[in-house]
């Protein structure tokens, strides 16, 4: 197997992966089915990172597994494309509209064990989708997945993870994006489980007019830590990207947001912004940000911004005067804290689920 | 009633109000003045619960109950209601779910069953009009981007919905318009009741045009240096505060 990847490696310096090697992970156990959520919706499901027909239900863009080649630079990648044997390939032709599909991973085992999921999704020119990713499971496991995305010219796809991993999992999402003229890639990712987890975005906008947005929401406790990595890479001219990370962190949990934009010569008219903003709840908590601007056009428009604070105490007291306990109080605020990363997600079905993951991690020890 | 005696408080190690006592019987509405530093802010802001003021001395006995001992929230639920000096931003929260948050969570408190988000909607609207306030209020993020005089005005709306028995307005004229501070006036003078009492607190007399109180008091150097009826704000504004603290 190909190496982990170590702190020697830029892209690493705040993620360390030594607890990872020190665990033998075995082969996937069989799955047990776990209950799930019924949204009303076309959904693939996937247990112990196995396709599992009887709990899916039929979506007509679905199409079979096909083997892995390639040869690349990231190790997670490498490492994915030398066991995966399964993964959802997605593909919807020109100008069909697919509507919603769920995405289902699930876990559980009595050792630890790894898998290695590779999903497709290829949009045809003007076609568009939404992806709704939920991740879940209970015990010790490594769940590696990538996903390769292609959107031709005008495709839209829309792309929103929950993260809600076993808290002793590890959890290591790449996911590579080509983005053709004139397309759209809305990403939204909530980090709220797994004991070490990193979602690492790779999209290249190809075409002029085309458009990344590589949103995330971590709310982490405990000994947590969550990373969220992005490199956008502008090839054409008047391409525009977004990344908004809204970290909540409580007790000694640890966030990392990393953000990369690179603009080649002549991708003129690049507008790219990016905004990292941390809630730290507790003095234990700690947020790492490292934005990365690489210009080689004259005439663009990049920006980054980062902040770090606490909850605000005048805020709790209006609230509190007002009779609001102070619980609630405090909820309400990391709620409002959050809303800018969240305003993006207008799916229905999604954004219940967000609120409904959301809303839990306030109940949690 | 509300009945402060003897009350002492401090921020660290500096000594604030050195021995307050007041007496607001239920259906009056008295002013207090005094010049800067006099403790007036702080005043409010114990009655209300804020951390970071250490009572050291003294009791606040509302309606029989100590309310010392009470966190902000369930002082708001038994009906006391700090309209703040300088209302606090809150980005990110609709103005409309706080208002309804606060309503059912005092609701709650007091027995009162919940109001669901049609009967809700219903009653801010007719606040809303009530206090000529725009439509597109209940919408907007709660004071972001609101004038002096929109803040002041939500802050009436949170009053009228909450339908507080004791109003505190801490210097709730500062900043403000004749046409805002009318509204203010109109948002207390409407709420005028046998079971309901104000304190306004403010440094100048022209607001006490439109809230006429029954009792002025003249707070200095963190006590009650005198009190005497509405005709001693007129007499305050003319000579000022001078030479009061000897008193």
């Amino acid at each position: 197997m190909t190496a982990l990847p170590t702190k020697k490696l830029e892209a690493w310096r705040y993620t360390d992966l030594r607890p990872l090697s020190g665990i033998s992970f075995v082969a996937p156990p069989v799955g047990a089915a776990p209950a799930l959520p019924d949204l009303g919706l076309p959904r693939l499901v996937f247990l112990n990172g196995v396709f599992n027909a009887a709990l899916s239900s039929p979506f007509a863009f679905a199409r079979g597994f096909a083997p892995v080649a390639e040869d690349s630079a990231l190790p997670l990648a490498q490492i994915n494309a030398e066991q995966a044997h399964d993964g959802a390939t997605l593909h919807v032709p020109a100008g069909v509209d697919a509507g919603t599909v769920l995405l289902i991973s699930h876990a559980t085992g009595d050792v630890p064990f790894a898998f290695h999921l590779r999903h497709r999704i290829t949009l045809g020119e003007g076609a568009r989708l939404t992806v709704l990713e939920i991740a879940k499971g209970e015990g010790i496991y490594w769940h590696n997945p990538v996903t390769d995305i292609t959107l031709a010219a005008n495709a839209a796809l829309t792309h929103i993870r929950v993260q809600e991993e076993s808290r002793a999992a590890y959890s290591l999402a790449t996911i590579r994006a080509s983005v053709a003229a004139s397309a759209s890639y809305e990403h939204f990712t909530a980090t709220i489980g797994g004991q070490l987890s990193r979602t690492e975005i790779h999209a290249a906008l190809t075409g002029p007019g085309a458009l990344a947005h590589l949103n995330a929401a971590q709310l982490l406790n405990g000994t947590q830590h969550g990373d969220f990595t992005t490199v956008v890479a502008h090839k054409a001219p008047g391409c525009a990207s977004r990344q908004t990370v809204k970290s909540v962190l409580a007790d000694t949990a640890r966030g990392v947001f990393q953000g990369r934009i690179e603009v080649a010569r002549g991708a003129q008219q690049t507008d790219g912004f990016q905004l990292s903003q941390a809630l730290l709840l507790s003095p234990g908590a700690e947020m790492d940000t490292k934005p990365e601007l690489e210009i080689f056009a004259d005439d663009v428009k990049c920006s980054h911004g980062a902040t770090v604070g606490a909850l605000d105490e005048e805020q709790l007291f209006y609230l509190r005067s007002r009779g609001i306990p102070e619980a609630q109080a405090r909820a309400m605020l990391i709620r409002a804290f959050l809303e800018a990363a969240l305003e993006p997600v207008t799916q229905k079905e999604a954004r219940t689920l967000l609120e409904a993951a959301i809303n839990n991690w306030w109940v949690q020890p | 009633m509300l009945e402060i005696k003897n009350l002492h408080a401090r921020i660290g190690e500096k000594e604030i109000l050195r021995g307050v006592n007041l007496t607001v019987p239920d259906g009056e509405i008295h002013a207090i003045m005094g010049p800067n530093g006099a403790g007036k802010s702080t005043l409010s802001y114990v009655l209300s619960g804020r951390d970071g003021y250490e009572v050291t001395e003294g009791e606040v006995i509302y309606n029989g109950q100590n309310i010392l001992d009470l966190p902000p929230e369930d002082r708001a639920a038994a009906g006391i209601f700090l309209a703040f000096q300088y209302p606090v931003e809150l980005p990110g929260v609709g103005n409309a779910n706080f208002l309804r948050t606060a309503l059912n969570a005092v609701r709650r408190k007091r027995g009162q069953e919940e109001l669901d988000a049609v009967a809700f909607l219903k009653l801010a609207r007719a606040a809303v009009k009530s206090l000529h306030m725009k439509e597109d209020f209940l919408k907007r993020n709660v004071n972001v981007g609101f004038s002096g005089g929109e803040k002041k005005r939500n802050e009436m709306l949170q009053m009228a919905l909450l339908k507080p028995g004791l109003a505190i307005l801490d210097e709730t004229d500062s900043g403000l318009d004749i046409d805002a501070l009318k509204i203010v006036a109109e948002g207390v003078n409407a709420l005028r009741a046998p079971d309901f009492s104000a304190l306004v607190i403010t440094h100048y007399q022209r607001l006490l045009d439109h809230i006429v109180p029954d009792v002025v008091h003249v707070l200095a150097a963190g006590r009650i240096v005198r009190s005497g009826p509405k005709e001693l704000a007129l007499e305050l504004e003319a000579r000022g505060y001078a030479g009061l603290e000897a008193a």
